[in-house]
């Protein structure tokens, strides 16, 4: 009971709390640039939901058995880097062979989540605050549920803003900040769930 | 003279013409994340200019050795081995900083000035070209990061470069605007730099002046964007804008 209870605050913690985008600031990139519709904004989410769950698996199995007992704790982020290139690479096959129509549904996103930062941040936040394997998975999957939720709150926005009368200074990237701005002071709202 | 001007070019390009943050739009997670004051955002800065500078060297060097197959993960293993020494140096001599900037330290890694820089200059460029590149990249990234710290502790805590001057002004009935050092702030502050440097663009052009700044409101939208050359294209935006 208790675990389940601590997992409970850990998932809320992690998405909405301190909300991987609106007040981590991982992954913006693909939060800017993958916003404009909806429809892809959310197959960027699935993917990000499926590889940072995945990823947090991984790396904690690796940390806990490989870089902890012969305490290369120094070597983290050269082998989590690694290990989420590689395990990218490795989904993006077996989903093209064993599971085509997923792979047609998240297969353009896969390559360009090797460079976003939350997978990493993930990984490396699940062994700083010391999570073992379930703890860490369950980080992983919140904290990419946060991100999927927000990219898709954002590409609504920006799908019904385009019909909007914009300043014309702040066209283009600044009105998307703007409100992205807006749904981070939102977000501070849910601090004081916990 | 016309010589040495040619060979300072990559470093001037860096630091004005496409400066990474205003104009380029890359690099945005620690832009935004660490820039609460000016101090963290000149530290995060001069630490990305190290290891951008010493990968691009190393990049270069090698760049007749790596097979362009297996490029991208060969840079990574250069990046991130650097970023370890980084963060190493870091945590043993300024302890303050490193806490300040905590994960970003690591997360320099996947930082797309880094591969963005190293796939578009140094495996193309002498070593020399190379370092100047990353020298000038670093060095306007942290003047960017300076510049967003600098008004976000003016108006949030009322300080600049950690002196304050909140007494005289509290004296006055001010209070600080405290959402400018929380997240919603940074937001706010780079969309305001944006938006301004996106007037005086539009300002040279109205007046028939050869601008140098180039359309900062990219909205990434590579399919209908002529611009060859722009850095977006390394990740292929257009295969997903559809």
């Amino acid at each position: 009971m208790n675990t389940i209870q601590e997992l409970l605050i850990i998932s809320i913690g992690s998405a909405f709390v301190s909300n991987v985008v609106l007040s981590q600031f991982y992954g913006l990139c693909p939060f800017l640039g993958v916003s404009k519709q909806l429809k892809t904004a959310g197959g960027m989410g699935t993917a990000v939901i499926f590889v940072i769950t995945l990823a947090s698996f991984v790396s904690a199995l690796i940390y806990r058995f490989l870089l902890a007992p012969f305490d290369l704790d120094y070597l983290k982020t050269i082998v989590f880097i690694l290990v989420i290139a590689a395990l990218v690479q490795f989904v993006e096959m077996f989903l093209k062979k064993f599971i085509p129509a997923l792979y047609e549904a998240l297969g353009v996103y896969l390559p360009l989540i090797t460079t976003n930062c939350a997978v990493l941040g993930t990984a490396l936040t699940n062994v700083q605050k010391e999570y073992g394997l379930l703890y860490s998975v369950v980080n992983g999957f919140a904290t990419a549920a946060g991100f999927a939720i927000s990219i898709c709150i954002l590409a609504g926005i920006r799908e019904r803003m385009r019909y909007n009368n914009i300043p014309k200074a702040f066209q283009g990237m600044p009105i998307v900040l703007v409100t992205a701005g807006l749904m981070a002071i939102a977000f501070c709202g849910f601090s004081g769930l916990l | 003279m016309e010589n040495k001007e040619s060979r300072f070019k990559p470093f001037i390009n860096g630091l004005i013409n496409e400066n990474p943050t205003f104009v380029l739009m890359l690099g945005m997670c620690p832009t935004l994340a660490v820039t609460t004051s000016a101090i963290n955002g000149l530290g995060m800065g001069l630490t990305t200019t190290v290891v951008l500078t010493l990968s691009n060297i190393i990049i270069s060097a090698l760049r007749k050795v790596i097979p362009s197959k297996v490029r991208i993960p060969a840079f990574i293993v250069i990046i991130a081995s650097f970023v370890t020494v980084v963060g190493q140096f870091l945590e043993a001599y300024l302890p303050a900083l490193n806490s300040a900037l905590g994960m970003f330290i690591p997360l320099i890694v996947v930082n797309c000035i880094i591969l963005g820089r190293a796939e578009a200059f140094a495996s193309k460029n002498g070593i020399f070209a190379s370092a100047l590149d990353g020298l000038g990249m670093g060095l306007g990234f942290s003047m960017a990061l300076t510049l967003i710290g600098c008004v976000r502790e003016i108006l949030g805590s009322f300080s600049i470069f950690g002196i304050s001057f909140k007494a005289p002004l509290e004296a006055a009935g001010l209070s600080p605007v405290a959402i400018f050092v929380m997240a919603p702030g940074a937001f706010f502050v780079l969309a305001a730099i944006i938006a301004v440097m996106s007037v005086i663009r539009d300002k040279q052009l109205a007046a028939g002046k050869k601008t140098k700044i180039k359309d900062v409101r990219c909205d990434k939208d590579c399919a209908s964007c002529g611009d060859s050359g722009c850095v977006h294209r390394f990740y292929d935006d257009k295969d997903i804008e559809d």
